[in-house]
């Protein structure tokens, strides 16, 4: 094997080929970059998940003068009803995790700083405001074992869990990254079906040589090779791209927009985009290799 | 060196078989002119030889091996002892003389200080020494011929074919070139020539192979080109 004549040929192609090698070339790019993009914001939820489920807790609001609900009807919650939830949330460990009683007054003031920058602030006032018990779970997924020991019981208005609306904006998230994904799987199609093309010519632009190879008893991988490693080589750059877009996502959209925009949440780091980064130069590779290789099969036969 | 036994070549677009029931042989050392009209299946006695089609029935031999048992990656095995030669000489046009003779020593895979060796030896052999850096369409076609010759015998092949080698030369020109294959028939290289050119089969006086609509009809030792010329 002689490897400076090989990289020659590839050279040799690669020039000669050179406006379908561009193509080529920003096709991998566009399509591994979104090929990213979608892996970057499952990293995303990933990420918001750690940080939110650590963070969410299941609230037991007590009934007080305004309560309308049927378990309400007793009027506001008695010291004894308290008490029994008490035990039985004391009860439910290792599953409740944390409880936490937040008074009247204490609801009230995190109410105005919530909506300090709303009129309703000055209509509220703090017997308006339910007392209740902030539950915190080892287990955030096992919320109805806590909503149905609780929910309608005397004394209870109503049992809140934050996951389910959190789900919702996963849910939302979950949407945009198959979106993502499947315009990512289309573009990579379409790197195939133009990789497929590019050989196709590239081999028939190349007979005269491979034929001569053929004749005077070249093997087939050598006469592939070359191609093989064109394709190779313009994915990588493709992949090269591709990355460049996603540090630039990573370092403007997220950490410059994003990231100061939505402070209450948690962003994907860099070490994300550092294992994505292989993954799209392992995808674009061994793609363009495969594509290659299955078109040579059929052109370059002995 | 080369045995066909009982050998039908059918194409699938076809209904006349391009070769039909052809037995022979050919033994080292031998020149063997293969003569007949186009299409009598002359191009198609050589591509089975390179195993560039396999028959429909009847058994090819080349070199000891059996081309129906050889697996598809043993074929360019094969092809390395086969030299080929064509009509339209198939150079490189961007390599030059030097480098077109080389290519088929760096494809495969013989190393740089070999090609350094063997090249020059091999263009002297077929009178090109001095024209090394020349581009191919710099030379006369009679030159172009011995670059291809040269690039076909560069392997040391156990056999040469030549599938009208003279078809685009001058008689003149032709005449150098068969002295040509005649020295490297000498040096032990089975050569096998498919021609139209009668002058040059008269007067080489070599066995002769004629095909007709794919039969073998005339198979002679020291033979000219044809009586019904």
């Amino acid at each position: 094997m002689r490897a400076r004549f090989v990289l020659s040929e590839v050279g040799n192609g690669l020039r000669r080929n050179l406006t379908m090698t561009i193509a080529v070339i920003i096709t991998v790019g566009v399509s591994l970059a979104l090929f990213g993009v979608a892996l970057l914001v499952r990293a995303q939820v990933d990420t918001m998940k750690d940080f939110w489920f650590d963070k969410v807790e299941v609230s037991i609001f007590l009934c007080n003068d305004n309560s309308e609900t049927a378990s309400c009807a007793g009027g506001k919650v008695t010291q004894a009803q308290k008490d029994q939830i008490e035990a039985d949330l004391e009860s439910l460990k290792p599953l409740v995790q944390e409880v936490y009683f937040e008074t009247q007054q204490e609801a009230y003031d995190r109410f105005i700083v919530q909506y300090r920058n709303s009129p309703i602030v000055d209509s509220v006032t703090v017997d308006a405001l339910p007392e209740s018990f902030r539950v915190k779970l080892s287990d955030p997924t096992k919320y109805d074992i806590v909503a149905s020991a609780f929910e309608g019981r005397p004394g209870v208005e109503q049992v809140n869990d934050q996951r389910q609306f959190l789900e919702r904006f996963f849910q939302l998230l979950g949407g945009l990254q198959a979106i993502a994904l499947v315009i990512a799987i289309a573009m990579l199609i379409v790197t195939v079906l133009l990789i497929v093309n590019t050989m196709r010519i590239a081999a028939f632009s190349r007979r005269r040589e491979t034929g001569i190879m053929r004749l005077v008893g070249a093997s087939n991988f050598y006469i592939q090779l070359p191609f093989l490693l064109e394709a190779a080589i313009a994915a990588a750059i493709g992949a090269t791209l591709a990355t460049g877009g996603l540090i630039l996502v990573k370092a403007f959209v997220v950490d410059r927009v994003l990231a100061p925009a939505f402070q209450f949440t948690a962003f994907v780091g860099w070490d994300a985009v550092v294992s994505i980064a292989p993954i799209l130069y392992l995808t674009g590779i061994a793609l363009a290799c495969l594509a290659a290789f299955l078109t040579l099969r059929k052109y370059l036969r002995v | 060196m080369i045995l066909f036994e009982r050998v039908t070549k059918l194409y699938p677009t076809q209904t006349r078989p391009a070769l039909e029931d052809v037995s022979l042989e050919v033994e080292k050392g031998e020149f063997v002119f293969l003569v007949g009209a186009s299409g009598s299946g002359k191009s198609t006695f050589l591509r089975l030889v390179l195993k560039e089609e396999a028959p429909t029935e009847g058994r090819v031999w080349v070199a000891g091996k059996d081309l129906g048992r050889l697996s598809n990656w043993k074929v360019p095995q094969l092809r390395r002892r086969i030299g080929t030669v064509f009509q339209d000489f198939r150079l490189l046009p961007n390599k030059t003389v030097f480098d077109n003779v080389a290519f088929a020593l760096e494809v495969i895979g013989k190393s740089r200080s070999q090609v350094q060796r063997i090249v020059p030896e091999v263009l002297d052999l077929v009178g090109l020494e001095g024209k090394e850096q020349r581009m191919p369409d710099e030379l006369s076609g009679g030159e172009q011929q011995r670059v291809a010759i040269a690039r076909a015998f560069v392997n040391k092949p156990a056999i040469l074919i030549a599938d009208e080698p003279t078809g685009n030369l001058d008689p003149a020109t032709s005449e150098g070139i068969m002295k040509l294959l005649e020295r490297i028939n000498r040096t032990g290289t089975t050569v096998v020539m498919a021609t139209h050119d009668a002058a040059i089969v008269d007067q080489m006086r070599k066995r002769v192979i004629e095909l007709e609509q794919g039969h073998l009809v005339r198979d002679q030792s020291r033979g000219v080109y044809g009586y019904s010329r």
